[in-house]
């Protein structure tokens, strides 16, 4: 569609500053012959227009409404370098198999944007656009954040290789739980929990995300008993053992508190909800660079936004975001669980979050060539609704460098939390074991279990009592390009 | 009590095949393997006396197991591990860590609790084999 002659940029001055309307693309926000230069941010929209509403000229408006534009022209944009600061539509692709759909590429000077600013970022990119009416919806698919940028952002506090050197664990992915149930145990019964799940073989327990200070237990109490949990779980197995105690609260000042507290205490790791906002994230995340914490984020609120593909924000781009804004661990997706996740789209989020340059994968969602310079590794977290059982597609799926949580499927095994645990620890060494020895786990997998069970009672009853479950359910986040079999 | 550290402590110890098949594992993806050995099991005590140097651009596990049988057989009271060692850019790290050799009888560890301000109390991990001397840790 780079052919569009009619409705292009208006070249002559006096013609293009008249006052009055016009529409985008005259105004210059489109540019079929554009290459971005290599500290261009781009940005890749899904765009629906309104009927009648050239995709052109839509794109040329996203374009517009997300840098410099506003309605109608202004003299005053004749008083600055205008034709730097407008973004530039400089492609746009009919989106595979979805009539009335759109593909468009735009390209940001980097000039427009504060460094290490997520804020800034997106109040620019997601601001008003999102409410534009000549569009009946719009999404964000990905962005390309150009180096010079990247380097301006701190990235996580510790990341993934420094992360397994404090906890002195290697070559196997982490295993956690969350504390069940979410809500109204005190913070006695909690830490119970904490205590055998940790002691069973975890290295991790986690506050839920909405665990924050309510009456049945404040959030003082929460840390104090947990610490005892963790610390009486590490003196009983010599393992490093943890506990995300979630600081998530009102204002910074009570998160901070809060963090202030739980590194008083010896805890080596804290959490935070992504509801808090990215101002927040970027503070506590340099609180915990500076207090060598570990920074776990729950990604509560985001399918608000991710879920439906004609409209919001890939979470391809909420992990980019994230790593950027500096957070150690995400919750990033199961494939297998009982929360949305297309296997290749939820690969597509564990590689933006943990390799150190993504080349373009459209099978994976991923549009653009991203490098990132050295920026620490985020640990993607799986999480809700997998079992011991589904051990050898959890490390097929998502390899080493990923916490497994298992929630109901530790703390809900017929003979106790402690059980769950190390049915969960003996089921992942016997698979990676296994795995390095050469075995094929993904066709072999249930063999291999039903062997390690012969000398683990817990994983035996693991396995008998989940055996039937999965959540086999069409995904809606699906990428739009397929691969397409060549002929041999 | 059976200290849990390393990549396969919760499976039955692994025999000499089973190490070997992990040893060439790793050496197959390139990784430098190298034994190490403590009396001193503290989950933070980060470095184990090393018996030797990472063995690099090693082809063959029976390397390592030499080294494994050697280690074992001058500290059979200690605990001894296998590391993997990766210098790929982004990791440069290591890449598994696994005990090959336990002491016959771990002894665990003390938790000692120093109550302080209000309710809060400031741990100690402590194990019971350092309260004597190094060598003199485990067995008779």
């Amino acid at each position: 569609m780079g052919g569009m002659q009619e409705g292009g940029e208006i070249r002559d001055a006096k013609d293009r500053y008249k006052a009055g309307v016009m529409k985008y693309a005259q105004m210059g926000y489109w540019d079929g012959e554009y290459e971005p230069k290599e500290t261009d941010v781009l940005a890749l929209f899904r765009i629906t227009p309104q009927e009648g509403v050239d995709p052109i000229e839509a794109a040329a408006a996203v374009a517009g409404e997300s840098s410099t534009a506003t309605w109608t022209v202004v003299w005053t944009d004749r008083l600055t370098a205008a034709d730097a600061y407008r973004a530039k539509a400089y492609r746009v692709d009919p989106v595979p198999g979805s009539p009335g759909q759109y593909f468009a590429y735009i390209a940001y000077d980097l000039d427009l944007f504060e460094e290490g600013s997520i804020a800034n970022l997106t109040a620019s990119i997601i601001g008003n656009v999102f409410g534009f009416k000549p569009l009946k919806a719009l999404r964000l698919e990905d962005m390309r954040i150009p180096v010079a940028y990247v380097k301006t952002f701190q990235g996580p506090p510790t990341g993934i290789v420094v992360e397994r050197e404090r906890l002195d664990k290697f070559g196997r992915p982490l295993l956690g739980a969350t504390t069940k149930p979410k809500l109204g145990l005190s913070g006695k019964n909690y830490g119970r929990v904490v205590y055998e799940a940790l002691k069973g073989g975890l290295d991790f327990t986690k506050d839920d995300e909405n665990i924050n200070s309510q009456p049945f237990m404040h959030w003082r109490d929460r840390f104090l008993f947990c610490m005892e949990a963790v610390n009486r779980a590490q003196a009983a197995t010599g393992e490093v053992k943890g506990h995300y105690l979630n600081v998530t609260a009102a204002t910074m000042e009570d998160m901070y508190e809060r963090a202030e507290f739980a590194k008083e205490l010896g805890s080596n790791i804290i959490m935070i909800d992504l509801i808090i906002g990215y101002t927040a994230i970027q503070s506590i995340s340099k609180w915990s660079r500076r207090n060598d914490m570990i920074l776990h984020l729950h990604r509560a609120g985001h399918s608000t936004y991710t879920r439906q593909k004609s409209h919001g924000v890939s979470f391809r781009v909420i992990s980019k975001w994230m790593r950027l804004a500096g957070v150690d661990h995400i919750h990033a997706g199961t494939i297998v669980g009982k929360l949305e996740g297309d296997p290749n789209s939820v690969q597509g989020f564990y590689n933006v979050l943990r390799e150190p340059h993504n080349p373009v994968d459209l099978q994976r969602g991923i549009f653009f060539d991203q490098h990132w310079a050295g920026l620490r590794k985020v640990m993607p977290v799986a999480s809700g609704g997998i079992h011991a059982g589904q051990m050898h597609q959890l490390l097929t799926y998502l390899g080493d460098d990923v916490v497994l949580q298992f929630g109901g499927g530790t703390i809900g095994h017929p003979m106790g939390i402690h059980a769950g645990a190390t049915a969960n620890r003996v089921a992942l060494e016997a698979m990676v074991l296994a795995r390095n020895e050469g075995r094929d786990i993904w066709n072999e997998g249930p063999q291999i279990l039903a062997n390690a069970a012969k000398s683990c009672t817990p994983l035996r009853a693991a396995l008998d009592t989940w055996k039937d479950v999965t959540f086999d359910y069409a995904s809606t986040d699906t990428p739009d390009f397929v691969p397409t079999p060549t002929a041999a | 009590m059976r200290l849990t550290q390393g990549t396969f402590s919760f499976l039955p110890d692994l025999t000499d095949d089973q190490i070997r098949a992990q040893v060439q594992y790793a050496l197959d993806k390139g990784w430098a393997v190298s034994v190490e050995y403590t009396d001193d099991p503290h989950p933070r005590n980060t470095y184990w006396e090393m018996y030797g140097m990472p063995m690099f651009d090693l082809k063959d596990a029976a390397g390592v197991m030499a080294e494994v049988a050697a280690c074992r057989k001058t500290f059979p009271n200690h605990y001894v591990k296998v590391n993997a060692f990766d210098s790929t850019r982004g990791f440069e790290t290591m890449q598994m860590s696994f005990i090959v050799h336990r002491p016959p009888n771990e002894k665990g560890f003390a938790l000692v609790r120093a109550e302080t301000a209000g309710r809060n109390i400031r741990y100690t991990t402590r194990a019971y084999a350092t309260e004597r001397a190094e060598g003199e840790r485990y067995g008779s």
